[in-house]
């Protein structure tokens, strides 16, 4: 039994977080109605998948943290007996990172040109504004 | 390396470069940068014929980005289905931009034409790094720049289109971020990202949990991102809000990119033995494929909007490609009916839009009610609208005839006569609501005094995109008939293993 | 202009930003080479823009605004990205249709330096600051449109509506 709890959720933290703010940036981007809380959601739901990106790249002994060292070539070679952590997953997260930035960026705007557009940013009553304009013309 | 082997990357460098140069040669004179974007998209789709002539005389073109071997470094791998949907979104895109130049005056106004264009580039950029690259982390990356484009046009519109917009965003990134876990679960087990060694690797992991849940993830994510059935929900509102060029391109180029996409995680990474194997999903596909299709239908019978109600044909006819896909194992016929429907929907829902944003441009027409006797005014557009109609209900020569016929064949090949019954039904859900709209504009005229409009023809350069594509409706499916193409998706489909029934 | 009569001006935040804004730029752009140590293009042009973003919160928007106007904006957006993609397609052009893009070894830099390999990496340094370049520019640019609301909306919305 404590095996089982050792094995499948102490051995592997890092995924069980990750995994839990992802629902938590998910649930914000479904239920909440103010555009700017869903974006907020978005924001965790993509830090959450680069958190999980960035845990798989941790190698080395021990327990927790794994003690890789930074993935640096010395300038006399590699170290020898020295453990580096994995780069690729870093490299592939700052691509992930720009990428989620410049959804952000696109998404405020869109919340901003709104704003200007119906005066609020709750999601209910721009819809009821939108009718109001169909039912007008 | 063959010169001719530097046309793909060619293909999307130039893309971005001429991008900034729309940007800077804005600042000068702003007529300039419809025709810099015109130059460099007839410019891409020459070089994606000759991509398409080289890959079928010599063989797939496979290229190492930076001379990094794979699976080190990133591999652009054009092979025939590559070729084949490049040709295509290249060449809705030329047509759409030949259309933009009118209607983007008109909508947007001549100060943000410059930022139009360049996002119109990076739009088309986007979509042909999604077609062209071989390596799942670029498809991501490229897929996520043709969408941040395409979320900033659609909202340029103004007014509905920004929440359209938004509720677009939201949904794309979602289904955007799906896809990336599913790289993060497919790494964690086999340690590369390039789409060939995928393949090579996954066959012994296929019990793995973590690689069937990848799977899950990659198809939902590509799913929201093409607009299939229950994953739909954001396609009607920014297909029939965004500016005229916008969803053009948008229903046509970026649709089939997605589609594409998706077919290859499916295909060529995650091969038929897989899913046949452990995720037997292709009857679930078929299924809602089918529901797709007769909703799409019905409720497209239901709205006024004319945009709106191609926008829920679409709905339908993506149905239609992924009925090709889930009967694709259980036939000799192969991928050939979605890859068909690929290329013919493409032409006759770029030819709809570009008619029915023609009525918007010039009366302001949105309105299905309105259509009344415009046949004799609009002579040209109308005619390349009943052209295209005529083509998805289905008339004999016409491409949608075409995809009707494999698609029956297929079915009942399989045994699936429900399938047939089901193409069928939404025929004649599809005649009802095009019928509807060129009886008002052909034949019941002068029905009353106060509906009579007064328009004239729209410009030169919206209605000869739409003829072209509707004439190419009929000729292509002559072209289809024949069977000159035939042996390209004999080709496609042995690369993957099918065509043959188990 | 309004902005600047609701909030005065604080000599101390004014002197520290001063002092602190040369040393931000100067790591921005260590970090920027990315080739001998952490860090790339990317992230040293974040750094570079919160040097903007800190000088806009010392000394008010408009003043940020004249220092980084729209058009130096453009060029730099453009220059940067002309600088990574040119040099793509210069690794094409230099080795005659051979060698792939963003091939760096094959760009022949000259005869002082003979290894590829340490070619290759000067060249990534100018693709980096090239990037590093953009990603300021654009950054800075996201930070004014989002803060700062401009005057001429007016006649933005009469041009939409034509």
């Amino acid at each position: 039994m404590i095996e089982w709890i050792v094995q499948h959720i102490f051995e592997k933290y890092n995924y069980w977080i990750s995994i839990v703010l992802m629902l938590i940036g998910f649930y914000a981007m479904i239920a909440k109605e103010n555009l700017l809380k869903k974006l907020i959601g978005l924001s965790i739901f993509q830090t959450a998948i680069f958190l999980f990106y960035v845990s798989l790249s941790d190698v080395g002994t021990g327990w927790g943290l794994r003690f890789g060292t930074a993935p640096i070539v010395w300038e006399h070679g590699i170290h020898e007996g020295y453990m580096y952590v994995n780069p690729l997953p870093h490299v592939l997260m700052l691509t992930g990172i720009v990428v989620a930035a410049a959804t952000l960026a696109v998404a405020l705007a869109l919340v901003i040109r709104l704003y200007e557009e119906y005066g609020t940013i709750e999601e209910e009553e721009i819809m009821e504004k939108e009718m109001e304009i169909e039912r007008g013309t | 390396m063959l010169p001719i082997e530097q046309f793909p990357v060619l293909v999307v460098a130039i893309s971005l470069l001429s991008a900034l140069t729309i940007l800077l040669a804005g600042a000068i004179n702003k007529k300039s940068c419809f025709f810099i974007s015109l130059a460099t998209i007839t410019f891409q789709f020459i070089l994606s014929l000759f991509i398409l002539r080289h890959v079928l005389t010599v063989g797939t073109i496979h290229y190492w980005l930076g001379g990094w071997r794979p699976p080190w470094g990133i591999e652009y791998v054009v092979d025939v289905l590559n070729a084949y949907v490049l040709i295509i979104v290249l060449f809705l895109s030329l047509l759409a931009a030949i259309y933009s130049k009118r209607s983007v005056e008109h909508e947007i106004g001549a100060r943000k034409l410059p930022t139009f264009y360049t996002l119109f580039q990076i739009l088309v950029t986007g979509i042909v790094g999604v077609v062209v690259t071989g390596d799942m982390f670029n498809l991501y990356v490229f897929l996520e720049i043709a969408s941040l484009a395409g979320y900033a046009l659609i909202a340029a519109a103004g007014g509905r289109a920004l929440r359209a917009s938004y509720n677009y965003l939201i949904l794309g990134a979602l289904g955007i971020c799906f896809y990336l876990l599913a790289i993060a679960f497919l790494y964690s087990v086999t340690g590369t990202l390039n789409m060939a060694d995928l393949r090579v690797l996954l066959p012994d992991l296929y019990a793995n949990k973590a690689v069937q849940t990848a799977f899950v993830f990659a198809f939902i994510g590509l799913g929201i991102k093409c607009a299939f059935f229950p994953l739909h929900t954001w396609q009607p509102d920014a297909y029939t809000y965004a500016p005229s060029a916008i969803s053009v391109i948008i229903s046509t180029a970026m649709a089939k990119a997605s589609i594409y996409a998706l077919i290859r995680v499916i295909f060529s990474v995650f091969t038929v033995d897989f899913i046949t194997l452990f995720a037997p999903i292709f009857k679930i596909i078929c299924w809602m494929a089918a529901i797709a299709m007769i909703f799409g239908s019905i409720v497209a019978i239901a709205q006024f909007d004319l945009k709106r109600m191609l926008a829920y044909s679409s709905i339908a006819n993506i149905g239609y490609i992924m009925l090709g896909v889930g009967l694709s194992t259980s036939t000799t016929l192969g991928l050939t009916p979605a890859l068909m429907h690929i290329l013919n929907h493409a032409l006759m829902k770029g030819c709809l839009f570009m008619a029915a944003c023609a009525f918007i441009y010039k009366a302001d027409l949105w309105d299905i009610r309105g259509f009344v006797g415009l046949g004799r005014k609009m002579p040209y557009t109308c005619f390349a609208f009943l052209l295209a109609a005529l083509s998805m209900i289905g008339l004999p020569p016409s491409v949608g005839f075409v995809t009707k016929l494999y698609l029956i064949l297929a079915a009942l090949e399989a045994g699936e006569y429900l399938f047939v019954a089901v193409i069928f039904f939404s025929t004649l859900l599809m005649i009802v609501y095009f019928w509807h709209i060129v009886e008002l504009m052909y034949i019941r005229v002068e029905e009353g005094g106060e509906k009579e409009i007064r328009v004239a023809e729209a410009p030169m350069s919206m209605f000869i995109p739409g003829l072209v594509l509707a004439v190419l409706c009929f000729i292509v499916g002559i072209i289809w008939l024949i069977g000159t193409p035939l042996p390209l998706m004999d080709a496609i489909n042995s690369g993957f293993g099918l065509g043959v029934v188990p | 202009m309004s902005a600047e009569k609701k909030y005065g001006r604080d000599v101390v935040i004014e002197t520290i930003a001063r002092l602190m804004i040369p040393f931000i730029q100067l790591y921005g752009l260590y970090v920027m080479m990315g080739t001998e140590g952490a860090g790339g293009g990317f992230q040293g042009g974040t750094i570079i823009a919160a040097s903007f973003v800190l000088y806009v919160t010392a000394f008010g928007i408009t003043k940020g605004r004249s220092k980084f106007p729209e058009s130096w904006n453009a060029a730099f957006k453009c220059l940067g990205l002309y600088l990574y993609a040119g040099i793509g397609l210069l690794c094409i052009i230099f080795s005659l249709g051979v060698a792939e893009y963003l091939n760096y070894a094959a760009v022949p830099l000259s005869n002082i330096i003979g290894h590829a390999d340490t070619r290759a990496l000067m060249i990534a340094d100018v693709v980096e600051i090239g990037i590093g370049m953009t990603v300021m520019a654009a950054f800075v640019s996201l930070f004014f449109d989002l803060a700062w609301k401009e005057e001429s909306v007016e006649e933005e919305g009469g041009n939409a509506e034509e």
